[in-house]
């Protein structure tokens, strides 16, 4: 499965703050880095497994350590309907 | 100068007009009073104050903001400031050609309203024909693919057919769905016994939501908001009094929420008076109910005071005559029996007044 941000999201850098957040009707979610590389990654070109590959290249970690922490974020964002499966 | 708390959103209504005259329309009951008195440029170096202040969120509401003519200039205007920009609207009047232009100027999302899953009895709500229209305009904003939400608004005429209502919202292919109780205050209040549900009312339509709600997970995101008149505890009123919101009306007043303006011995702030950084900051009316210093008992000593902030400002008022105590919705507070007096007259009420107050620029007090 390839993931893509919803139609509804808007990933911005908050200038306030520095970090990313994304934005979707009524709320916002501030993300830590690790959570923008992923949503940065999801641009529906990817499957979960790659996005843990690049990653893990981008992070210099063990593709096993990172799994995990994508796997949990990425199934939370597609229950809210926030990811989605691309096409 | 002091440095206030990070504001998130920044509701724009543009207008008190709208073609539709709701029985619960949540403007405030005085609409003559507040004309449109922003220009375009206003608005424009509001939105660019707003931004300043931190608001990713805009939410352009009214009234009815289809009504303004510069509509499509405010749209592209927030763009440039890379908002998040919601438009609120009944739907009425719009065409095809219009919505996609403020589609390709950078809305992000629209939330329709509807007053019914059944034509008549949504019209007869609307007081006037719109729910034909309102059909129509869901299909184009799916059709342009822009994110939607369809707003409904339940109360005792139309719980009943919260089932109806969710599989309307499903074959629309909405993004979002708010099933949100009619809260009690402004036309709402006027209307209030043609409107209350009754407790069991109220819960079957909760357990269907429930139920919905996880089968519809991932595919539309479903809110069902209780009438603080049923929760016991209050709600966390715009997160707090100057907390995270700032509304502006179209007469250009800064305030904290959308009723703060009929709250007497408050002094609000114009926007063509003052920057929108001083009024958060500093002015008078936004510290008035900000953080805890007001707060009398039971809701100084409660441990829920950081969760719901003592509740809603405008209920305590239009309910006590005093918009400095606790919210009589909570069962802590003295006045509650307010409340529960009017939940015992919807639960033993076999007629429904059929005369309800139509929301009007002049309206016929009853």
């Amino acid at each position: 499965m390839r993931l893509k941000l919803a139609p509804k999201t808007k990933l911005r850098l908050d200038p306030k703050t520095g970090k990313h957040i994304l934005l979707y009707p009524e709320k916002g979610l501030l993300l830590n880095p690790t959570g923008t590389a992923i949503l940065q990654l999801c641009t529906g070109e990817h499957t979960l497994s790659q996005v843990v590959t690049l990653l893990a290249g981008q992070f210099q970690a063990l593709p096993e350590q990172l799994q995990p922490e994508v796997l949990a974020f990425a199934k939370s964002l597609l229950e809210r309907g926030l990811l989605q499966a691309a096409p | 100068m002091t440095t206030g708390p990070r504001l998130y959103t920044l509701i724009a209504e543009l207008t008190y007009r709208c073609p539709l005259r709701c029985v619960y329309c949540s403007n405030p009951t005085d609409l003559a009073a507040h004309p449109d008195r922003l220009l375009t440029a206003d608005w424009l170096r509001v939105f660019g104050e707003a931004a300043e202040l931190g608001a990713l969120q805009l939410n352009l509401s009214g009234g009815e903001p289809l009504l303004r003519k510069d509509l499509e200039a405010l749209v592209e205007g927030a763009q440039k400031l890379d908002f998040y920009t919601n438009l609120i609207t009944s739907g009425v009047p719009l065409s095809r050609e219009r919505l996609t232009r403020l589609r390709d100027l950078g809305l992000n999302s629209v939330q329709v309203s509807i007053q019914d899953s059944d034509p008549d009895a949504a019209d007869r709500i609307a007081g006037r024909g719109a729910f034909a229209q309102k059909l129509e305009v869901w299909g184009w904003v799916k059709e342009l693919g822009l994110p939607l939400t369809v707003n409904m608004v339940l109360h005792r005429q139309n719980l009943s057919r919260t089932a109806a209502m969710i599989a309307l919202a499903e074959s629309l292919g909405a993004d979002r769905l708010e099933l949100a109780n009619t809260q009690y205050l402004a036309w709402a209040l006027l209307n209030r016994s043609s409107l209350l549900p009754s407790e069991a009312q109220l819960n079957e339509a909760r357990e269907i939501a429930r139920a919905a709600k996880q089968r519809l997970q991932g595919k539309i995101e479903l809110l069902f908001v209780l009438p603080d008149y049923y929760s016991d505890r209050p709600k966390a009123c715009m997160s707090g009094w100057g907390q995270r919101y700032l509304l502006v009306s179209p007469d250009g007043l800064a305030l904290p929420c959308h009723l703060a303006h009929t709250l007497p011995g408050l002094q609000f702030d114009n926007v063509m008076d003052r920057s929108l950084a001083d009024i958060w900051q500093n002015s008078a009316a936004f510290q008035a109910f900000r953080g805890q210093h007001w707060m009398p008992e039971p809701c100084q000593s409660c441990d829920r005071r950081e969760i719901d902030f003592g509740g809603c400002r405008c209920q305590a008022f239009h309910l006590t005559g005093n918009a400095a105590v606790t919210d009589p919705a909570c069962a802590l507070s003295p006045q509650h029996s307010l409340i529960t007096a009017a939940r015992r007259a919807a639960d033993s009420e076999q007629l429904i007044p059929l005369q309800m107050l139509y929301r009007e620029l002049n309206p016929r007090r009853p």
